[in-house]
């Protein structure tokens, strides 16, 4: 199962955070939010600067396409632990 | 009273209260542990706070002690707010639900090559986790 992180990072942010903490999974960059906005988990004027960012989310997607887990938590100090996931991972057929 | 004796618990629990709340940013909100319900900064706040008052007790002039624990107090308020009211997040409603298509996109990686949802899927067995996250700060 593999994670892909997403945020209105640019790539080069991304690849500054993925060296300094070791990450080795995939970063994309959405700048303007677009995809963020079509997964409807947008935070208008949050940013830096008034920036629109995403809220904090995970969803985990089958081999097919479909949505099988969503986490949205209700507040940005609380985030999904790796159990969570994983126990939701391995409760697919 | 000695005017020269310094007042240790007020100023003490000034600073204390400023450590407190920095603290909380710099280092307990690393820790999940600390981060979700944070007692450790709670404790240290309400130690500030007793300090405060036996400071403000102690004082001959109350002018000067008044405003520093009133100060000391105000930055456990703005504290309270910052992590309560500064840590929500709106409602997404428009989310995809379990069930759902997840929708297509392609966007760049770190090394700024496009990567589509449906060729991450088609080297995924098992399927992908999408961690959507705020950025850096």
């Amino acid at each position: 199962m593999r994670p892909v992180a997403i945020s209105v990072d640019s790539p080069e942010e991304s690849a500054t955070l993925m060296r300094k903490a070791g990450y080795t999974y995939a970063f994309l960059s959405d700048p303007n939010a677009d995809t963020v906005r079509r997964y409807g988990v947008l935070h208008k004027g949050a940013g830096m600067q008034g920036r629109d960012i995403a809220r904090p989310a995970e969803f985990l997607i089958d081999r097919s396409g479909t949505v099988r887990w969503v986490n949205l938590t209700e507040d940005l100090r609380v985030r999904a632990r790796p159990k969570q996931i994983l126990d939701a991972a391995r409760a697919l057929p | 009273m000695n005017n020269r004796r310094w007042n240790w618990p007020l100023w003490t629990g000034f600073a204390l209260s400023l450590i407190a709340f920095f603290s909380y940013f710099a280092f307990f909100a690393r820790l999940e542990i600390t981060r979700d319900i944070p007692w450790a900064s709670v404790l240290l706040f309400l130690l500030a706070m007793a300090l405060l008052v036996a400071g403000f007790r102690r004082a001959q002039r109350k002018i000067l002690p008044g405003i520093v624990a009133g100060l000391g107090a105000a930055v456990f308020v703005v504290f309270g707010i910052a992590i309560s009211v500064g840590s929500k997040v709106p409602a997404s409603p428009n989310a995809p639900k379990v069930g759902q298509k997840a929708p297509e996109f392609t966007l760049l990686d770190a090394q700024r090559r496009p990567v589509a949802l449906s060729g991450l899927l088609a080297s995924a067995p098992r399927g992908v986790v999408l961690v959507f996250y705020r950025g850096h700060w």
